[in-house]
């Protein structure tokens, strides 16, 4: 009972728990399938998100070009799973059978040096990692060793977010252009696009945001935490308390690019492609609106913030599809003018204060029905010494 | 060179820093002993917190040397000036007001300065206890979990001299520590000034007079980027060209 109140008390444990309830609970069973499919692709722009909190949120640090690591995280396993569905026997018909269709179709003969190792599981999952965390680095060092910062670095990743979708279209050959990379059917021989794998990568994916989240809280609540903090307000305080600026930078940089790379992974998992529509600009500012709306300062927040907008667009897109952009513009100057810390704001400035004023309540009637339950065994005793 | 046999904690020589070719420090040498507070005055634009710039390693020097406790400066990075000793408060209050001032004392300990060493830095005894100690000192050992946003602007200019205090540093460099302080105010912080400097050189600018009376050792005049005059409160008061660029008005 001391736990369970000691729980209650600890507000993270509560909105993980919470979190955990809707995610695993709710949602599963009052949606089928095909809904809850699309709510297990909306969880996985939520990893973006988580990342966003961290470098955006904590460290002040503002990336439109996030999409960038998230397909690069999601290309990484497409390329596995394109392989696997391109056995020679599933490309017969080709001319150059046991390489993927659409290097067949852009007169490539065989399988490009870098496409190899993807043949590979083991190295693909490192690779979902490692490669958009390297090209993270890069771009770190590149650019916070040079003090470059806010608004020049925000542009500047959107720039890169635009160079790499032009690179994928026009190299279609080596990366499926404008398509992408479609038709994924296997993973080790099991059939990922029957409604059972569509359950276990739901759950897959719910486990790994969990598992994220929990690393984002670590970080946040560290002293790394209120370093980054520190830097957002004053950065020369910080350079002359003895720290090198850049290295957090980049380490957060890292870890948010990271995350969106787990996040582009389940996509590709969880959808059966991936293509440069969700590397460029327009995704990369979506995703930024996530995190804006759910509330850049919490972790929590902004997956509830990336369900949301999703649904939202989702519903309004069916019905409205050419206005939907005008309601996301809309929705982020909304947000920044109206509540700039979004969802968890509300909740903190509102929601809150009224659980505050109804606990002493709850605690009075619980003390109600105690008092007599104390005085209860005792008289009884009493009654069977007479 | 009668300078060089004495033991100097910081030794300027020839520096100069030129902005566009404009010189903002000028040739300029100074000599700080240890455990000295020494004061620079001088009207504004006189190079005064440009100085402090270069010995922090915020502005890199045109020529010249900065030695500290034997260790040449100009050319080390910010971060490492900092680990070899030398604290820099600046001229507003540079505090972190989204923390508390726990938070603001706990990242200037001078543990976990990496990346992964501040993941791991732990909240243990000997940290608490140290930034209760601090804390006591700057007149703030009851304010610990009030957000730093709430203190008064002295108060302000007071835990930021404690977050240098906790990095023990042997060069402290206070840019206009009581600027914008009441009268009392003013009183404490030179008494807080007299109590920690006990075993550390203090590098000050200040505009307050009676302030740099109360606590300088010896005073630097400078003056279009050069040393105009320098010695005890009384010698500089005393000098005539100190008189007609500065005091004088």
């Amino acid at each position: 009972m001391k736990k369970l109140q000691d729980f209650t008390r600890n507000p993270d444990a509560v909105s993980f728990a919470v979190l955990a309830i809707v995610l695993v609970f709710i949602l599963p069973t009052v949606l089928e399938i095909f809904r809850l499919n699309l709510v297990g692709k909306y969880l996985t722009y939520a990893y973006v998100a988580i990342g966003l909190v961290l470098s955006w949120g904590l460290g002040g640090i503002l990336s439109l070009g996030q999409g960038v690591f998230f397909g690069l995280g999601g290309y990484c396993l497409a390329m596995f799973l394109k392989l696997e569905a391109s056995s020679p026997e599933n490309t017969a018909i080709q001319s150059t059978p046991g390489i993927p269709d659409f290097m067949d179709w852009n007169q490539l003969t065989a399988l490009p040096w870098f496409w190899e190792p993807f043949h590979s599981f083991g190295f693909t999952l490192f690779a979902v990692i490692a490669v958009p965390v390297i090209f993270a680095l890069i771009i770190g060092v590149a650019m916070f060793k040079r003090r470059v910062g806010g608004v020049y670095f925000a542009i500047i990743t959107q720039a890169i977010a635009a160079i790499m979708t032009i690179l994928i279209i026009g190299q279609q050959g080596y990366t499926g252009g404008v398509n992408g990379i479609t038709d994924l059917r296997t993973l080790h021989g099991w059939d990922i696009r029957t409604d059972e794998a569509k359950y276990f990568f739901y759950y897959l994916n719910v486990a790994l945001l969990f598992l994220v989240l929990l690393v984002a809280c670590w970080i946040t609540k560290s002293k790394l935490g209120r370093i980054l903090v520190a830097m957002r307000e004053r950065e020369d305080r910080v350079r002359f308390s003895g720290y090198d600026v850049s290295n957090f930078k980049i380490f957060v940089f890292c870890v948010a690019a990271a995350f969106s790379a787990i996040g582009g992974a389940m996509f590709t998992l969880q959808v059966g492609f991936m293509s440069p529509s969700f590397v460029g600009i327009v995704p990369s500012i979506e995703m930024v609106i996530f995190a804006a709306v759910g509330g850049r300062h919490s972790i929590i927040g902004v997956v509830y913030g990336t369900l949301l907008v999703n649904w939202a667009k989702t519903t309004f897109s069916e019905s409205f599809p050419e206005l939907w952009l005008f309601a996301m513009g809309a929705l982020f100057i909304g947000v920044v003018m109206a509540f700039p810390n979004g969802l968890a704001g509300l909740y903190t400035s509102y929601v809150k204060p009224l659980i505050g004023s109804i606990r002493p309540l709850l605690k009075e009637r619980a003390r109600l029905y105690e008092t007599p339950d104390k005085g209860g065994p005792d008289m009884l005793n009493r009654g069977t010494a007479q | 060179m009668i300078n060089a046999q004495k033991n100097f904690a910081l030794s300027i020589e020839g520096l100069t820093v030129s902005f566009d070719g404009f010189k903002a420090v000028n040739d300029l040498s100074l000599y700080v002993e240890e455990q000295e507070i020494r004061v620079i005055i001088g009207p504004n634009g006189a190079g005064k917190t440009t100085v402090l710039d270069l010995i922090c390693g915020k502005t890199r020097a045109t020529s010249g040397s900065i030695k500290f406790k034997g260790h040449e400066l100009t050319r080390m990075k910010e971060a490492h000036i900092v680990q070899q000793g030398v604290g820099r408060k600046f001229q507003n209050p540079s505090i972190y007001e989204d923390l508390t001032v726990f938070e603001n004392l706990e990242i200037s300990y001078p543990k976990g300065r990496s990346v992964f060493g501040s993941l791991l830095f732990r909240r243990d005894d000997v940290v608490k206890d140290k930034i209760q100690e601090v804390s006591d000192v700057i007149f703030l050992g009851d304010m610990l979990d009030s957000p730093a946003d709430l203190l008064s602007h002295g108060q302000k200019q007071w835990l930021e001299i404690g977050m240098l205090l906790i990095q023990d540093p042997e060069l402290l460099m206070l840019d206009e520590p009581v600027a914008g302080m009441s009268v009392a105010e003013r009183k404490q912080t030179a008494e807080l000034l007299n109590r920690i400097t006990e075993d550390r050189s203090v590098l000050v600018v200040e505009h307050d007079m009676q302030f740099v009376e109360d606590i300088a050792h010896r005073v630097t005049v400078m003056h279009q980027g050069k040393v105009l005059s320098e010695g005890s409160m009384e010698h500089v008061k005393a000098d005539e060209k100190v008189i007609e660029v500065y005091l004088g008005h």
